[in-house]
């Protein structure tokens, strides 16, 4: 049973993990609300891996707790897991044995999981992903993306009360892309709380209710996907020549202003307005008013992207 | 799809906890069902038949204890093919194959990254180290008898089959003599129980499969090495392969048991040992494959 009155899926209090002298996971918080599709997002390297693998009681926490679906983990293993479905880090399979066989292989080892239903469930997973016609392929001549919906059905085996899936969408196709999202909605609307991780930002604000983001082992962000946008920010953006006057006219209002070039006679100013301060219109209105010839003018909530790039940092560099 | 219910409440109720034997079953069919295990005991067939042949096509005769043991009496009854390849197979050929299932238990489900699924699935580290140990056993017991069965058969289909004589010189009926080659059968898979529990000890700590068999065969060899150093002679009674040869004393009348235990016991201690050691290694290891 679910006694947890926290109405958290996933719960981690300081969670830790180091190998050897290096952090891979700095006493992270999670909190993952039941029923909530959530993102767990960082570049590569940053700790996402390891912090699943302790969800799941593969790896040992060096310290700290982690509770999953209300028990802890890894005590609880043998009642917890039974309710959740996995991908980790990619999927893996005999490559010897069909699809249906390797489901069967994994079904087996689950104790909960009757050996009367199993066939039945088996087909319906496979339905479900879309691989009913390949279900007697060997995996061998499968190709990536058909693994990765494998691995999906595998986590689908059985209803589940939470699903983890690490990179769900690696390897697939727009089209397959788009059926894992379409599925993941599925699932959120029938009441199954899911953690997904990922690297790609567009995933992860197409899919999510809600994220976390990594970087370098802590978490750097975490909260509803409106609260990490930042929705209370606009950003205004100005293509003028007047370039000097709108930058002095901004200011006064109490931004500040930055302007890049954009042609030989034009340039982009742009400014954040915190907290909705100053409405556009009376933006606009000074503008206008001081004389400033405007060419375009927009204002925007700033994208996932530049929160993320401005939360864990641009480039490819590993972090640590 | 009338009770759609089944896979969309969001409440799901757990079937009742089994015991669990279809992980077991799921095992023997995964290692019985893959080409691999199949070429093995291919080969190890391949043992009776070669040494048959060669014995046929051979003209001169051996005298009596030249060569293997018993292989001067395979021409005069077929029956004896089983017991001498049993002799031939035991140092090397056998235990590479058990080091290649053993070796391949842990490590290769983690090389190929389907001990992370087996794990959350979830199979229990405790039960998965006992249905891979169970294969194990399963292999040796296949091997050993398929050994036996193709010995019988092309030792029955190249030379006479009659009424075996014993080494304390006794003779015994056909059925009787069918019995002794399964009591040896059994005697030598019951022999490398001791090596399959090392085997899969090395296969825990490990992700690269080759390195776990290689090591495994690596302690066999140097394991019956030691065996023939007299200086270690305190030691040889302790060593798990010090009793393989010893089936000479089930082709005695009567039947003396005093080996079979002995090595019962030997192959019991390494079971044991490396059993703990295998638990107490994969108990609490972090699962990065």
């Amino acid at each position: 049973m679910t006694n947890d009155a926290s109405g958290l899926a996933i719960e981690s209090d300081a969670l830790t993990k180091q190998f050897g002298r290096q952090t891979a996971v700095n006493a992270i918080d999670l909190a993952v609300p039941q029923g909530s599709v959530f993102g767990f997002l960082g570049p590569n390297g940053s700790g996402k891996t390891t912090s699943i693998r302790m969800l799941l009681g593969l790896v040992q926490p060096t310290s700290g707790t982690v509770r999953v679906l209300g028990e802890r983990m890894p005590d609880r293993l043998h009642t917890v897991l039974p309710r959740v479905g996995a991908l980790v880090e990619g999927p893996a399979f005999y490559p010897y044995l069909s699809g249906v066989d390797n489901l069967r292989r994994y079904d087996s080892a689950d104790r909960f999981a009757s050996s009367r239903s199993r066939a039945a469930r088996i087909d319906s997973a496979l339905e479900r992903v879309g691989l009913s016609n390949a279900a007697h392929k060997r995996v061998h001549a499968y190709s990536l993306g058909m693994k990765q919906r494998l691995g999906l059905a595998n986590a689908l085996l059985r209803p589940r009360e939470l699903l983890v899936l690490d990179e769900p969408t690696n390897g697939l196709d727009p089209q397959g892309t788009r059926e894992v999202r379409n599925l993941v909605g599925g699932l959120a609307a029938e009441g199954i709380t899911v953690f997904v991780s990922s690297h790609l930002l567009s995933e992860v604000a197409q899919m999510c209710t809600h994220a976390a983001v990594m970087s370098a082992g802590n978490i750097v962000a975490q909260g509803t996907l409106a609260e990490l946008r930042g929705v209370d920010t606009d950003r205004v953006r100005v293509l003028t020549e007047d370039v000097e006057v709108a930058v002095q006219t901004l200011a006064r209002l109490g931004l500040s202003p930055q302007k890049s070039d954009a042609g030989p006679t034009a340039a982009w100013v742009t400014a954040a307005v915190l907290d909705k301060t100053v409405a556009p219109e009376a933006l606009s209105g000074a503008l206008m008013e001081a004389g400033v010839r405007i060419r375009a003018f927009s204002v925007d909530e700033p994208s996932l992207e530049e929160r993320f790039v401005a939360l864990t940092g641009e480039g490819f560099d590993v972090v640590q | 799809m009338s009770s759609s219910s089944e896979m969309t409440n969001a409440r799901p109720v757990p079937d009742r906890r089994s015991v669990g034997w279809d992980l077991l079953g799921s095992e023997l069919s995964v290692l019985f069902r893959r080409r691999r295990t199949w070429a093995m005991l291919g080969a190890v067939a391949l043992i009776p038949i070669l040494l048959a042949i060669a014995v046929r096509l051979s003209t001169t005769t051996l005298a009596a204890g030249e060569g293997p043991p018993f292989l001067s009496r395979v021409t005069q009854n077929g029956l004896f093919v089983g017991f001498t390849s049993m002799v031939v197979a035991i140092p090397l050929f056998l235990p590479l194959t058990i080091g290649v299932v053993a070796g391949d238990t842990i490590a290769g489900e983690a090389g190929q990254g389907t001990l992370r699924y087996l794990l959350v699935a979830p199979a229990g580290r405790v039960r998965l180290l006992l249905v891979k140990y169970a294969g194990v056993a399963a292999f040796c017991f296949a091997a050993t008898i398929i050994l036996t069965i193709a010995g019988l058969l092309i030792g029955a289909v190249l030379f006479p089959i009659g009424p075996v004589t014993l080494l304390s010189g006794d003779v015994i009926s056909i059925p009787d003599a069918l019995l002794r080659s399964l009591l040896v059968a059994a005697y030598v898979s019951l022999s490398l129980l001791g090596l399959a529990a090392i085997g899969l000890f090395i296969s825990t700590l490990t992700d690269v499969p080759v390195g776990a068999m290689a090591a495994t065969v690596v302690v066999s060899v140097t394991a019956q090495i030691l065996d023939i150093l007299p200086q270690l002679a305190w030691l040889h009674p302790w060593l798990f392969s010090h009793y393989w040869l010893g089936f000479a004393d089930l082709l005695r009348q009567p039947l003396d048991w005093t080996a079979f235990g002995t090595n019962a016991v030997v192959q019991l201690c390494y079971i044991l040992i490396f059993g703990a050691l295998a638990y107490s290694r994969f108990a609490t290891k972090n699962i990065q494959s």
